[in-house]
């Protein structure tokens, strides 16, 4: 299919347009372009249909309906009109800019909360070959992009010259720097058990069926990752940056229309790369939970895709069932517990891995 | 080998770019389309309906401060963990218990801290 695309679209076009030295980078730079639109599709289309399924599942969680209304041609079809009809409102809202605001600083906030939270898909292998960038520090990448969300928010806060955003942010950020020491740590576990920082390799280093896969061997370490990227996120019930009943909406209540879109939009791509990593690191990712089996076993992206699915559905029940966490309490959790659990057992799984303990390490 | 990073420059450009074109998007539409009426009141900073009291570059808490002091310190140990955990199949025993020694070095100092309460939060 590309290299239909390719042979019949791009190589006449730059012959056409460029001195032919320059043709084969050219070609190659529109290849690239063309992987990154097909990755980027499905991630926005996704991110645009889950703050609907979070509403439709919180809805029937507490017994209501969700969005039911909008629909397409007079049909309601359960109201998967919803996101379309909420994308055109906010496209055609104003942005507000306060008085106070430094102005730059303030519009350049979202953009730069957006762009890791895409870009960290460069990385992500869909299945044993179906990789964009087959690097082999992907692990590192992952976590360095992931960890810039940081500044969207700090920058936002202080840029909007607000209280809220400003009490939003300084929380905000306090609370991912505390997590991400955590996260980095298991982070550290997997790649003991894996011997590799590429993702690709991570998932190979869990040949086998369901117990084969790293949750086994590294189980407090999966806890404290995923609970960890919940807080990363800022995502119920670690949600104190926004806080809705305390400091309004935190760091962006200064924002309305597209702006405040994009940081939603941030939210969302980076809620999905925690659960797509979770599936990757712990649970094998494309692989099949019934290895051995005939067509059941081979491994598939269905099979990463159904995993990640699940790990989202985690989040969103996670929201509908706990109240929120006092800020206190979110730095006793993150210094105080899960740095020591993970500190143990990392020095456990180093242990596992030198005494070379089957089924997992050999 | 470096080649393998130039589509993640392409990703990162067109991230941007994304980013870009929604805030344009949301910046030209809504002045066109929708109806642009600024005022002072509508302009000034969100403060439940009360004039703003004071400029919000106001003083915090020293200890939004310390945890990142603190983040700097773990965030380096742990950049030191990751070419140790890459490569602990093949430095055998010493290497392992190299780690072991300065992760100890890493606990007495984060049990020094605990107990001076540098994690308090009440």
């Amino acid at each position: 299919m590309l290299e239909f695309i390719s042979q019949n679209v791009f190589s006449p076009l730059t012959a056409f347009l460029l001195p032919s030295a320059w043709q084969p980078y050219a070609v190659y730079t529109l290849e690239t372009v063309t992987k990154i639109v097909a990755i980027l599709i499905p991630v926005l289309l996704t991110v645009a249909y889950l703050p609907y399924a979070e509403r439709k599942i919180i809805g029937y969680i507490q017994n209501r309906i969700g969005p039911n209304r909008v629909g397409f041609f007079g049909y309601s079809l359960a109201g998967i009109g919803q996101p379309i009809a909420d994308a055109v409102k906010l496209i055609f809202k104003e942005i507000i800019i306060p008085t106070g605001a430094n102005k730059t600083l303030f519009i350049i906030a979202p953009i730069l909360s957006v762009a890791p939270a895409l870009a960290a898909w460069a990385v992500i292998p869909f299945n044993d070959t179906l990789v964009l960038a087959d690097i082999n520090a992907g692990l590192l990448y992952v976590l360095a992009l992931t960890s810039l969300a940081v500044y969207g928010i700090i920058i936002a806060g202080w840029a909007s010259n607000s209280k809220y955003a400003f009490l939003g942010a300084m929380r905000s950020v306090a609370q991912i720097v505390a997590y991400e020491i955590a996260m980095g740590f298991a982070l550290v576990g997997v790649l003991i058990a894996a011997g590799s920082l590429n993702l690709g390799e991570i998932v190979r280093a869990q040949e086998g069926w369901f117990i084969h896969w790293f949750w086994l061997p590294l189980l407090p370490l999966l806890g404290v990752y995923f609970i960890s990227g919940v807080a990363e996120t800022n995502r119920a019930p670690f949600d104190v940056a926004e806080g809705e009943s305390e400091i309004v909406a935190g760091f962006h209540v200064e924002y309305g229309g597209m702006a405040f879109s994009v940081f939603f939009m941030a939210e969302y791509a980076n809620m999905i790369i925690i659960a797509l990593l979770t599936s990757l690191l712990f649970f094998g990712g494309w692989l099949s939970p019934f290895h051995g089996i005939p067509y059941l076993g081979a491994p598939s992206i269905v099979w990463l895709l159904l995993k990640t699915s699940f790990f989202l559905f985690v989040f969103l029940w996670l929201r509908a069932t706990f109240p929120r966490y006092r800020y206190d309490q979110i730095m006793r959790l993150g210094w105080k517990v899960f740095i020591p659990i993970t500190i143990v057992w990392l020095v456990v799984a180093a242990i596992l891995v030198v005494l070379e303990v089957p089924p997992w390490f050999k | 080998m470096l080649e393998n990073y130039f589509p993640i420059l392409v990703f990162l450009s067109i991230g941007t770019a994304i980013g870009v074109v929604l805030i344009g998007l949301g910046l030209v539409l809504g002045r066109l389309l929708g109806h642009a009426r600024p005022d002072s009141e509508k302009q000034s900073p969100y403060e439940c309906g009360f004039e703003a009291f004071e400029d919000a570059r106001m003083k915090f808490d020293v200890r939004y401060y310390l945890v990142a002091i603190l983040f700097i310190i773990f965030d380096l140990e742990i950049a030191f963990l990751f070419p140790w955990a890459v490569v602990l199949d093949e430095i055998g025993m010493a290497g392992f218990w190299a780690m072991m020694i300065f992760l100890g070095v890493l606990v007495v100092g984060f049990i020094y801290e605990w107990r001076k309460g540098a994690l308090e939060w009440e």
